[in-house]
């Protein structure tokens, strides 16, 4: 990797200062995806601004509306969160299957959104739940936030704090993975709510989208027979060596109706 | 069977350093005043190079040297080599393109070497690495094995027209197209084997040292075979006179073929370590251990099976394009000819067998060996045919593959593709293996998967491999520029323990424990009071090395040649101590007796009286160490029936392997857990290329698509199943522990049994490797 100088910041305000003083700087949060970029001499920031020890960034609260996860909660303790559990047993579940576990481990969910990884997890929930992404400036609704392939509604030096997901009645994520890399070839996540039911997919795409076809069909019979004839057309979803576009098409349906069952 | 004796689950003697992470890999070794390297490295797959300038990279802070393949010429240094001249089908030679350690004008395949930077820390060395200012004339790339010697594409080496090495032929031609014209029945099939990328745990590594006191080098390696790595680059690139270039290969973390090769790397840190005056390393991160690392298969096949009414099989046509990357590596020429086209009898009574092979360039990294090496892509095509032919004539495989079978009473067997199998129980093997499948119930679990809606087959692999290689009059007949013997060395120390020095080399193996286990057996010393030492030219006689399932067969051989001679000079110490006529010594396992007596000597005893030859018999040397060289007479033949239980799931096209059943004749079992471990590794890799591996260049660009670990999919525990491995033990005739070689058998029979066991759950033939969830969902949307 190139040089770069290192800061731990102390709070939010602390960190936001320190990037927007800096000429290139990036904040590091679990470093799963930036630091192997910068092994890779891929990248090349002035400075990174550790969000490591800030203490009120880390952490999960839990209502009977939702639970809200501050952004440098790693995805092992998600996982493994009673309170999410409870509550959200899809997202539990959804954070228990990110990576392996040393990614878990390290991995935070306000790394991995600002990250917006075509093939991550957690987006599909953000979408699919209605979260709501709080920063250190407002508040943006999930449906919002991703904007395109590692584009996001950020602006430069603004930095998340938390990920609020409002309960659902049913959810369940179901995810196809890539055999060598086992991020989501394609990852359905199906939710019924109290504003209806959504259905988000992630890696199929170059950003997370909804299928209104299956959130309609759903909405009146909440059942995978109600979507098994669905089929999503291929026009804009990736192709690469493991899936081309027709096949993630195919298992969209796929993992919907998998998801559906396993709500 | 003693307690650590032939025969015994002895533990490894080299895991309680590996396991404590006190292994001592080349990486750990670090140089006093040791500069790092780094190579520039083309970024193109075909390039002409119009400038380099490395005057930037030269002033960069801490660098001590930038060099290219200019420097290398006028140092005289030499191109890499290929050991093994394959005459063609025309009596011609084939067609070795240079191969500079670093490119002379141009470079041919993404990844090709540029220049060394080497400078204090390898940070400044990369640093600099970005300075050097390369000028290319991109041209247009040719990755595709099939279409390389077609009119139009690209031509790689001025002088190799259709970029082709060689066009070789073996077999009866015209026996074979008589018999096709007039079979019952002809199977044809058109099969890709996929390009595979080795991946050792342990990247390869390299440290070159210079001592000007000597005026000799010393070169640390991840080599597979130390001594030859000398040999080719004192005789052929010219770094130093053989007896001042030690090269030392320690511990080594996988090869699997891929460190048996001369590389640029080492070559040139070697040299590079006089010019700059200080120990040169370099060790790959693991994006240039995919870029750089000899591939492995990559063959395009057309063949066909006859039989005759009786479903017995009457001739075999075989026409395949082999790529070979870019240059010739090593021992390239032979893997698609000597090491497969002579296996393409299998277990059968074939009796007309022709094969052609055309061995292409294209711009990819060099191919050559890779575990099982030409075998595993003769027993995927023939082990296919086999299976296709049997639902074709509507015959059970099991039953088409024991009406083809050699007897057990016809060896020796000279095949018609040049081999005489030594020994082998084909049909007790497969019976043997499907009782463990339990292949009579497989109906009943085929209907219970379908209530499930799942799809559920079974694929066998009954598969022969030529190991222990090899004899060298008959290698060096077909082309080899090496023997392929075996050194070895036994030395007892004067306190009875003892220390056997082999030129075969281990890096996973377990050398150290199954090598010991032989001699403790043989001389009847303590397990726990053998050392192996092995991996340093400087250290025991000079050996060949380790590849082909060889060490044990060839390298185990020499060492049981030097232990009867120290047995026969211990008769001559006994002898004249117990005042008896040599011919009345007796020995057993450690004790020296006269006949008919209670008169003896042990071990201990006679190697103290070597070396303290007080009272000792006239005209003897003292001292008790013995060298010897073993030559096999002929290759081994391990062979074994597989077979794989799949289910696949029709919604997604995934496979889950439910079950595998392994019976392997290796011959007589040193270790069986070393062995089964060998057989698991092996069959994972075999698993790996069935389902998961593939390399895969980009048709337009030439780039390396699956250059890393989220793009190339090795096998991990959950893909595969808890594996049911069994043996069957014929000797080996002919040498003198009976044992055959057992590091390949898995790489080598799993994949036709997986892609078998998946096409019947199809019922779709048209699947190539690695059938991935997509292919088999495409394969089943067309079916």
């Amino acid at each position: 990797m190139y040089d770069f100088t290192y800061h731990r910041a102390s709070d939010v305000a602390d960190a936001v200062s320190k990037v927007r003083d800096t000429g290139e700087g990036q904040f590091l949060a679990g470093g799963h995806t930036l630091i192997p970029t910068l092994k890779l001499r891929l990248a090349k920031p002035s400075d990174l601004v550790d969000l490591q020890g800030i203490a009120n960034l880390q952490g999960i609260s839990a209502s009977d509306d939702g639970v809200t996860v501050k952004a440098m909660t790693t995805h092992a303790t998600v996982a493994e969160s009673k309170d999410v559990q409870d509550t959200i047993p899809a997202l539990a579940s959804l954070a228990s299957g990110i990576g392996d576990p040393h990614v878990r481990a390290r991995g935070t969910i306000g790394g991995s959104i600002a990250n917006n990884d075509p093939a991550a997890d957690y987006p599909a929930a953000v979408v699919g739940l209605g979260a709501t992404v709080k920063t250190d400036q407002r508040d943006i609704a999930g449906d919002d936030f991703f904007t395109g392939m590692f584009e996001t509604a950020l602006s430069d030096g603004e930095l998340i704090t938390e990920v609020s997901f409002p309960k659902a009645n049913k959810a369940a994520y179901y995810k196809f993975k890539n055999p060598a890399s086992r991020f989501a070839i394609v990852g359905v996540f199906v939710a019924q709510t109290g504003g209806g039911v959504r259905v988000t997919v992630t890696g199929a795409a170059p950003c997370v989208f909804r299928v209104s076809e299956m959130e309609e069909a759903l909405a009146s019979s909440f059942s995978s027979d109600a979507i098994k004839d669905i089929k999503i057309p291929e026009d804009g979803l990736n192709s690469d060596i493991h899936a081309q576009a027709d096949y993630r098409a195919h298992l969209v349906n796929v993992c919907a109706r998998r998801a559906v069952d396993a709500c | 069977m003693a307690e650590n004796g032939i025969g015994a689950r002895s533990l490894r003697k080299e895991d309680a350093r590996f396991l404590r992470g006190s292994g001592n890999y080349v990486d750990d070794i670090n140089r006093p005043g040791q500069a790092y390297a780094t190579f520039v490295r083309s970024p193109h797959a075909h390039a002409r190079i119009e400038k380099i300038d490395t005057s930037r990279a030269a002033e960069a802070s801490g660098v001590v040297g930038v060099f290219t393949g200019d420097d290398l010429a006028a140092d005289g240094v030499g191109g890499l080599i290929c050991g093994w001249m394959v005459t063609d089908r025309n009596g011609e030679n084939m067609k070795a393109p240079p191969h500079p350690a670093l490119a002379q004008g141009k470079v041919n395949y993404v990844g090709d070497h540029v220049a060394i930077v080497i400078a204090n820390t390898l940070a400044e060395a990369r640093d600099a690495a970005e300075l050097v200012e390369v000028d290319y004339g991109v041209l247009p790339a040719n990755v595709d094995t099939d279409k390389a010697d077609a009119d139009g594409t690209p031509q790689i080496h001025d002088d190799i027209p259709g970029n082709m090495s060689y066009d070789w032929e073996l077999g009866d031609a015209a026996a074979v197209d008589e018999a096709i014209e007039s079979a019952a029945h002809v199977t044809t099939l058109e099969i890709v084997n996929n390009r595979l990328i080795p991946n050792a745990i342990e990247p390869r590594s390299a440290i070159g040292e210079y001592d000007p006191a000597s005026d000799a080098f010393t070169l640390y390696t991840t080599s597979q075979n130390p001594h030859v790595a000398r040999l080719v680059l004192s005789a052929f690139c010219a770094i130093a006179p053989e007896h001042k270039l030690r090269v030392v290969a320690p511990d080594v973390g996988g090869g699997f073929g891929s460190k048996i090769f001369i590389y640029a790397e080492e070559t040139v840190c070697t040299w590079a370590s006089k010019k700059v005056g200080c120990p040169v390393k370099w060790t790959a991160d693991r994006s240039e251990s995919f870029v750089s690392d000899a591939h492995g298969r990559d063959h395009v096949t057309k063949a066909e099976l006859a039989l005759d009414s009786d479903g017995k099989f009457t001739a075999l046509r075989v026409s395949t394009k082999a790529s070979m990357g870019a240059y010739l590596s090593t021992f390239a020429s032979c893997v698609p000819t000597y090491l497969y086209g002579t296996l393409l009898a299998g277990q059968y009574t074939t009796p007309a067998i022709y094969c052609n092979v055309k061995a292409l360039f294209t711009n990819t990294a060099p191919v050559d060996a890779y575990r099982g090496a030409g075998r595993p892509e003769a027993t995927y095509l023939l082990e296919r045919l086999v299976e296709v032919a049997a639902r074709e004539t509507g015959t059970d495989p099991a039953e088409l593959r024991k009406k083809n079978f050699i007897p057990p009473d016809a060896f020796p067997y000279t095949t018609p593709v040049v081999l005489a199998y030594d020994s082998g129980s084909y049909e007790a093997v497969l019976d043997k293996a499907c009782d463990i499948a339990d292949y009579r119930g497989f109906a009943e679990r085929r209907e219970e998967a379908n209530t499930r809606g799942k799809l559920r087959g079974i694929g066998f692999s009954s598969y022969i491999e030529a190991c222990g290689i090899a004899p060298s009059a008959a290698v060096g007949s077909l082309g080899a520029g090496v023997g392929l013997w075996e050194g070895a060395q036994v030395r007892f120390n004067p306190t009875g323990s003892v220390t056997v020095f082999t030129g075969s080399h281990a890096h996973g193996q377990g050398h150290e424990t199954t090598f010991a286990q032989v001699v403790a057996d043989k001389l009847g010393v303590d397990f726990e009071n053998v050392e192996v030492v092995h991996g340093d030219t400087d250290k025991g006689p000079f050996g060949m090395g380790t590849y082909g399932s060889r060490s044990i067969a060839v390298g185990g051989s020499a060492i049981i040649s030097a232990c009867d001679k120290l047995i026969e000079k211990g008769k001559k110490i006994a002898a004249h101590a117990l005042e008896a006529s040599e011919s009345d010594i007796e020995y057993d396992g450690g004790t020296f007796s006269v006949a008919g007596t209670d008169r003896s000597m042990s071990m201990g005893e006679i190697a103290f009286a070597a070396y303290v030859p007080h009272n000792y018999p006239e005209g003897l040397e003292p001292g008790f160490e013995e060298s010897a060289f073993y030559d096999p007479v002929n290759f081994t033949f391990p062979a074994g029936t597989q077979i794989c239980e799949v289910e696949v799931d029709p919604d997604t096209g995934e496979v889950e392997i439910i079950k595998f059943s392994a019976v392997d004749d290796v011959g007589t079992v040193i270790n069986p857990m070393i062995v089964e471990g060998q057989v698991h590794g092996g069959v994972t890799q075999g698993i790996g290329q069935a389902l998961l591996e593939n390399g895969v260049y980009d048709g337009d660009t030439g780039q390396l698509v699956s250059g890393s670990y989220n793009d190339y999919t090795m096998p991990r525990a959950d893909d595969v199943p808890t594996y049911d491995v069994e043996m069957y033990e014929t000797p080996c005739p002919h040498n003198p522990l009976g044992v055959k070689g057992c590091g390949e058998v898995g790489a080598i029979a799993a994949p036709p049994a997986v892609i078998n066991a998946i096409t019947d759950a199809l019922s779709t033939e048209d699947i190539d490797m690695p059938a991935t969830p997509e292919r088999v969902w495409q394969a089943l949307a067309q079916a």
